[in-house]
């Protein structure tokens, strides 16, 4: 089994000395970036919530990306991806990956035609 | 006789998992594939949440506006708890880890102290749930629900701060017929009734000269619009019932899908955070008596740390797409 553990994260920005090391470094990575996300939602800071990106608020973006990068730790570290074959790797993060976006590409361009449809066709529903 | 393909017939292909594709064992890779049809069905969920979020993008209820409650304090406490729930539920994740770790050295002892943990983590987070659950289907301010099926919200003009129905709303003599069994159709039951009626609520709003109406509209500046005094009495005209808390058909937060999806995406995870609790204690109780010592491996504490470690993955998404984005 996975006995021979990678030590690194970050890209090998940084490296620890044991596997049990490595895990309390990654939660207090994990508990920064949640505390990150819970103070910008409480702030909300009006730079980040006024402009968009590609039709998104910035800081729903932010929300994304850090939840994506909260996810990758999770599952490379507490989950052992890192230590896995590639092979097993890419069967299970690829087949989910595709399939997710797909999916909410599809939901998410139906649900906001749906909207236009209420918006300018002639239908009163907000009464 | 060699119609059909096959390869490798010096190995048993089906031996019981004595060959193993992708360098992991056939338990630990089928729960990988168990993980990702799973993953699969919660993004399902969550895209739907998107999809009806999109669908009624200008109307729908803001999420640090209905869950700040913390439990024994009272005020407006925004996400607080929710971040707590976060935290337990990675801390508990770091738990089970460091049991997989200590099962890789064959310290039993320190797995059976480390999944013990983590059954307290999961017992803590789902605990929570409840308990949000209940603040959640019990409500705060109370709201009346027009002919649209819309929600109508109230808010002290003077302070803009959200007015609860018993702030303002009078009590006024009224008669109901109840419901009884000789009288009506026997099979069905007096439905619960909320506080006020309507007529009391509007009388009351009449009374209450800085009571104005909060619509489920979003404007530019991201809040909810709030109307003035004579908007408000128009509006209150169509209004059909007074609703308090939440349950699948109404729901005084705003847009009735919200507390659908709310119901369900967390009431699923929830239901997956119980079921690994339950398989963590079993495995707690094997480790315990002994059983992967005998076995010369620790491997089910490691599979069944990934449905753990799942559980927490999709946690992750939740709170982002249902609570802060």
């Amino acid at each position: 089994m996975a006995h021979a553990h990678k030590l690194e994260i970050f890209r090998g920005l940084l490296k620890f000395k044991s596997n049990t090391q490595k895990i309390w470094g990654v939660l207090v990575f994990l508990t920064l970036v949640t505390a990150v996300e819970v103070a910008l939602g409480i702030i909300k800071p009006h730079a980040l919530t006024g402009n968009t990106i590609l039709g998104m608020k910035i800081l729903n973006w932010i929300f994304i990306i850090l939840t994506l990068v909260k996810a990758y730790y999770i599952a490379w570290d507490f989950m052992h991806l890192r230590d896995e074959k590639s092979s097993l790797r890419r069967a299970v993060v690829w087949t989910a990956i595709f399939l997710i976006a797909y999916l909410t590409f599809i939901l998410l361009v139906e649900g906001n035609y749906i909207y236009n449809v209420f918006k300018d066709g002639f239908l009163t529903w907000n009464f | 006789m060699d119609s059909t393909v096959t390869t490798g017939v010096e190995e048993g292909v089906w031996s019981g998992g004595d060959n193993r594709p992708l360098g992991a064992s056939y338990g630990k890779m089928m729960m990988w594939f168990f993980i990702l049809s799973d993953a699969l069905t919660f993004s399902g969920f969550l895209a739907a949440y998107g999809f009806s979020r999109f669908k009624f993008i200008e109307t729908w209820p803001i999420a640090d506006e209905v869950f700040t409650h913390v439990p024994f304090f009272h005020g407006n406490y925004p996400m607080y708890y929710v971040a707590f729930m976060t935290f337990v539920l990675i801390m508990s994740s770091v738990t089970m880890v460091l049991a997989v770790d200590a099962g890789h050295k064959m310290k039993k002892n320190s797995v059976i102290w480390y999944m013990f943990l983590t059954i307290i983590g999961g017992a803590i987070f789902v605990g929570s749930q409840a308990w949000e659950w209940a603040t959640f289907i019990r409500g705060d301010y109370g709201a009346v629900e027009t002919k649209g099926g819309r929600i109508l919200q109230f808010v002290n003009a003077d302070t803009g701060e959200r007015a609860a129905l018993a702030d303002f709303a009078v009590t006024l003599p009224e008669e109901r017929a109840i419901h009884e069994r000789k009288n009506g159709v026997w099979f069905y039951k007096e439905g619960s009734l909320p506080t006020y009626s309507v007529n009391e609520v509007l009388e009351g709003f009449k009374a209450n000269s800085n009571i104005v109406i909060r619509t489920e509209t979003i404007n530019e500046a991201g809040e909810k619009e709030v109307l003035s005094r004579q908007e408000s009495l128009a509006k209150l005209q169509n209004a059909t019932q007074v609703v308090e808390g939440a349950n699948l058909i109404h729901n005084e937060y705003g847009s009735r899908l919200f507390a659908d999806f709310f119901f369900f995406i967390t009431g699923f995870h929830g239901f997956h955070v119980f079921s690994g609790v339950m398989f963590n204690l079993i495995i707690f109780f094997n480790v315990a008596l002994g059983t992967y010592e005998k076995r010369g491996h620790y491997e089910m504490v490691e599979k069944v740390g990934l449905y753990w470690h799942f559980v927490d993955l999709v946690w992750v998404f939740v709170f982002t797409f249902f609570y802060l984005v």
